[in-house]
């Protein structure tokens, strides 16, 4: 009991986003018992979904007896509040989902679809991986993923910029460099 | 004239159909081979040596002989109109071309300095792709870039909602004080996803279609595009448009934070087919397995 209230105080939430997309198997994925059991163990206290597109509808718990609170929907004009109130966040494999993400600091897990044709998303999400900036995991090892992931052996990702590509191009026009 | 023409590989050395190698000398010499005057240099070195070493009208004058020549002598014809009219088209398909590889030849040599404000078409695509196109258009001169042309795919709405947010972001920068305000347009798609081969060929030809129209009226010198299949059948109109001498426009595509390992399919296109003038990758393993492509690291 003690416990469970001294969880609540310290509002942990994890956040998982799909984009614009379909990907009812990752919803699906969170939505099943292993990775719920798995969030609450690493001290997650909330969990809320955006679903995207997706016809799943995850089941929605008030979180009593020490599981986790689920919450879920499907768009909003704009998920950086969602993003900087996260503990944790679970995306699909999106340039623009990873990166305002990655921008805010926040430990990512990257879900790639399967079934997505032409899957160039893995590209992506395996070199950042490989670069400690972030995770990867399939809907399938999500759980094993959660239970193994050490967050302090990620890497902040350095931003980029856009102003070499400007200088490149304003030069190739016969600019006068600034 | 005598003009015969040889094979010439890519560093502009001649080789004589004898098998023979030979240094370049003034002009194009060699025995003529039936066939063999198709082999007009490839790369651009072999290309600089016939436009440095021979007279282009002697040159065009001795081609269109040939090919004449050549076609007298597999047709027979004893009819001068025939004979006429025969020569005025390979004269004009020679013509047309030495301008595409004339094209082909300057795209991506740098402009000389002009000063002046330069009208710019952006193709902007789903998601990711206009998140990145806008992350560079803020840090572009928009002095410079200016009157801006928005094209998004005609089923695409939210795109051009961000792109108008974002010149809207301008204008109040500038205190409300704007000379020209962007434009901002939609073009059918080539193929939705998932769409079958064989009806996209109908939708890419009416696509291309639509994009012609929107191309002369638009006459753009300057092309930004980064990856969705939109930015095809107007970078491909847009070269036609250089090859006839009706617009120059510097296409530069940059190709997205996503393709790490392989270009996309409008990336495989505009490089392989030399169309873009710049063609910029954000990852490292992309310059070396493109080495035409520019790498200058990650946008985003």
């Amino acid at each position: 009991m003690g416990d469970t209230d001294e969880r609540r105080k310290c509002n942990r939430t994890a956040f998982v986003t799909v984009g614009t997309t379909s990907f009812d198997t990752l919803v699906r994925a969170v939505d099943s018992r292993e990775v719920k059991e798995e969030l609450s163990k690493r001290g997650y206290t909330h969990l809320l979904i955006q679903m995207g597109r997706g016809s799943y509808l995850p089941q929605k718990s008030t979180g009593e007896e020490g599981s986790l609170t689920v919450d879920y929907f499907t768009f909003s004009s704009s998920i950086a509040e969602n993003l900087r109130s996260a503990s944790l966040v679970i995306s699909h494999a999106g340039s623009g989902s990873i990166f305002e993400t990655l921008r805010l600091g926040k430990p990512l897990i990257v879900v790639v679809n399967e079934d997505l044709m032409d899957n160039h998303q893995s590209e992506l999400a395996e070199e950042l991986a490989d670069r400690t900036h972030l995770f990867c995991a399939r809907p399938q090892t999500l759980y094993q993923v959660i239970a193994a992931m050490s967050l302090e052996s990620l890497i902040p990702y350095p931003p980029g910029a856009a102003s070499p590509v400007a200088k490149r191009i304003n030069r190739f026009l016969g600019f006068p460099d600034d | 004239v005598r003009i015969d023409v040889m094979a010439m590989n890519v560093n502009g050395n001649a080789r004589a159909p004898d098998g023979k190698n030979k240094k370049k000398t003034g002009g194009v010499e060699g025995g003529s081979e039936r066939g063999n005057f198709f082999l007009l240099a490839v790369g651009s070195k072999a290309l600089n040596e016939i436009w440095t070493n021979t007279c282009p009208l002697t040159f065009c004058d001795g081609l269109c002989r040939l090919l004449v020549m050549e076609i007298g002598k597999s047709c027979c014809f004893s009819n001068l109109t025939s004979n006429v009219s025969t020569l005025l088209i390979t004269i004009t398909i020679t013509l047309v071309v030495i301008r595409f590889l004339y094209v082909i030849y300057w795209c991506g040599k740098p402009l000389r300095t002009s000063l002046q404000p330069i009208s710019t078409l952006i193709v902007l695509g789903s998601g990711g792709h206009t998140a990145e196109m806008l992350n560079l258009l803020s840090v572009l001169q928009t002095d410079r870039f200016t009157p801006r042309f928005y094209i998004a795919a005609a089923t695409d709405n939210m795109s051009l909602q961000k792109a108008r947010v974002f010149e809207n972001s301008l204008v109040n920068e500038a205190g409300g004080e704007v000379v020209e305000l962007a434009q901002f347009m939609q073009i059918y798609r080539s193929r939705e996803v998932g769409q079958s081969y064989l009806t996209s060929v109908v939708t890419t030809l009416v696509a291309m279609a639509h994009a012609l129209w929107l191309m002369m009226k638009i006459r753009p010198q300057v092309i930004l595009c980064n990856g969705p299949g939109t930015c095809i059948p107007l970078c491909v109109i847009a070269f036609f448009l250089k090859v006839l001498g009706i617009r120059w426009s510097s296409i530069f595509y940059v190709e997205s934070i996503a393709r790490v390992r392989r270009l996309s399919l409008s990336g495989l296109l505009l490089y392989k087919l030399r169309m873009a003038d710049q063609l910029f990758v954000q990852w490292p393993r992309l310059q070396s397995k493109y080495p035409r492509a520019h790498y200058v690291g990650r946008l985003m």
